[in-house]
């Protein structure tokens, strides 16, 4: 099934960027958003729910747009800067896979906030797959949001029980003799890929191949992209 | 005995869809609010998780993310008595009126 | 000192409690082997209920055969699903029947 968001979404309704706000974050009364009317009744009352406990103190007026701003710069590029590393410095992917929280850490990133996070080193014998088949536990602070499908009742359906052939659909068919492990995802660990080094690429720069490091392949549903496919 | 969330090998046909919609900016709130209310101990993300697999089936399974997060986040709160779902309901409809929109 | 070690065949709990559980239902019941001890963690089954996860629970890594939980498994004999289990879901396998 779908999961029906082009119902929901993309309403024109723009609470935060558009709504003028009094000093203690309540919303004036906005003229331009009367051409907006449609918003789901879970979406308003969750906007409710943040009005309510602002007023009675429980949360103070910025802290909700303190912390979409602090979670505004994290994207996939984080983990593709480890992986790049790791490919290039085998003595830091040892001291990553070891040590992964201490390690992302010293090198700049969040590591995880609620949770432990564990790197997987796909090779030419063993390819990692992730999954959470009970909600939806990623490694967010380090690689941005999840992607929608990741979330998808599909997915979490599936990964479990036909890797492979959600692989293919993503562009990899692995031989037969590499075996796959899907690990499905604990709410106390999050975990995320090394992929493989793609052939060809010797010499190459850290940051030549972080731009070969995809999100798709740190889940380990895909392989990084290959030289010919950045150049083509 | 199998519940709504417990998703992994469910029989289903269906292909994964890989197009990304655009979040909007109510969901970037709640993800942002249930941060908040966690990290001052209010609601922890078991909680969370908790009340998202309480929900009734097909509510949760033609939701989309996070209005899940919503239907929690309200579980939760309720229960521990930060808001009331009446005072919930009243400012619904309030922001209803004051900004006209439907739904 | 946690219960089980590397290598140890273990038999995953089949029991639906009420509570909140990471357990998914498709382990319970199946054989598989530990992986690896992998430390003591808060018990997210009590956090879910206002709880404050403690004491800690051992947690194990624990493989799977896909062949064990897919009967129509048939792409890859060596294919597997790892998956983080409490110590109070597993137990050691000690027979082949059930």
């Amino acid at each position: 099934m779908s999961n029906h968001e082009g119902e929901f979404y993309d309403t024109g309704w723009r609470p935060k960027n558009d709504v003028h706000r009094d000093e203690d974050g309540r919303p004036h009364d906005h003229p331009g958003l009367q051409e907006d009317t449609s918003l789901g009744v879970r979406a308003a009352r969750a906007l409710a729910m943040h009005e309510l406990l602002v007023e009675k103190g429980v949360i103070g007026p910025s802290d909700v747009d303190e912390d979409i701003a602090a979670r505004g710069n994290v994207v996939p590029g984080n983990g593709a800067a480890l992986v790049a590393k790791a490919w290039v410095a085998p003595e830091f992917k040892a001291t990553l896979l070891a040590h992964p929280k201490q390690t992302i850490a010293e090198a700049g990133f969040v590591p995880e906030h609620n949770a432990d996070i564990i790197v997987l080193e796909n090779t030419s014998d063993v390819q990692y797959m992730v999954v959470c088949t009970l909600c939806s536990c990623y490694p967010g602070r380090l690689l941005g949001p999840p992607p929608d499908w990741y979330k998808s009742l599909e997915y979490r359906s599936r990964a479990v029980r036909e890797p492979r052939k959600i692989m293919s659909e993503f562009g990899l068919e692995l031989a037969e003799d590499v075996e796959v492990r899907v690990v499905d995802s604990n709410s106390e660990l999050r975990f995320f890929v090394i992929p493989l080094r793609p052939p060809g690429t010797e010499g190459w720069s850290e940051d030549e191949l972080a731009n070969l490091v995809t999100r798709d392949s740190m889940i380990g549903v895909s392989a990084a992209l290959t030289p010919d496919a950045v150049n083509a | 005995m199998t519940t709504v969330h417990d998703r992994g090998g469910w029989p289903t046909d269906e292909p994964i869809d890989r197009e990304e919609h655009e979040w909007a900016d109510w969901e970037r709130q709640t993800r942002s609010l249930i941060g908040v209310l966690d990290a001052k101990g209010i609601m922890n993300v078991d909680q969370m998780r908790r009340g998202i697999e309480s929900m009734d089936t097909a509510e949760y399974e033609s939701a989309a993310y996070f209005e899940r997060w919503s239907a929690s986040m309200e579980t939760v709160l309720v229960e521990q008595g930060v808001l009331t779902t009446e005072e919930i309901d009243e400012r619904t409809q309030a922001l209803r009126d004051r900004w006209g929109y439907t739904g | 000192m946690p219960a089980f070690s590397a290598g140890d065949r273990v038999r995953v709990r089949d029991e639906t409690p009420r509570h909140h559980h990471r357990t998914p239902q498709y382990v319970k019941a199946r054989r598989g082997r530990v992986v690896e001890f992998i430390g003591a963690y808060l018990n997210s089954e009590t956090r879910a209920h206002g709880g404050d996860g403690l004491p800690r629970v051992p947690m194990y890594r624990v493989e799977f055969d896909m062949t064990e939980l897919w009967s129509e498994y048939t792409a890859s004999a060596t294919d597997k699903v790892w998956i983080d289990l409490y110590e109070h879901w597993i137990e050691h396998d000690r027979g082949t029947g059930d």
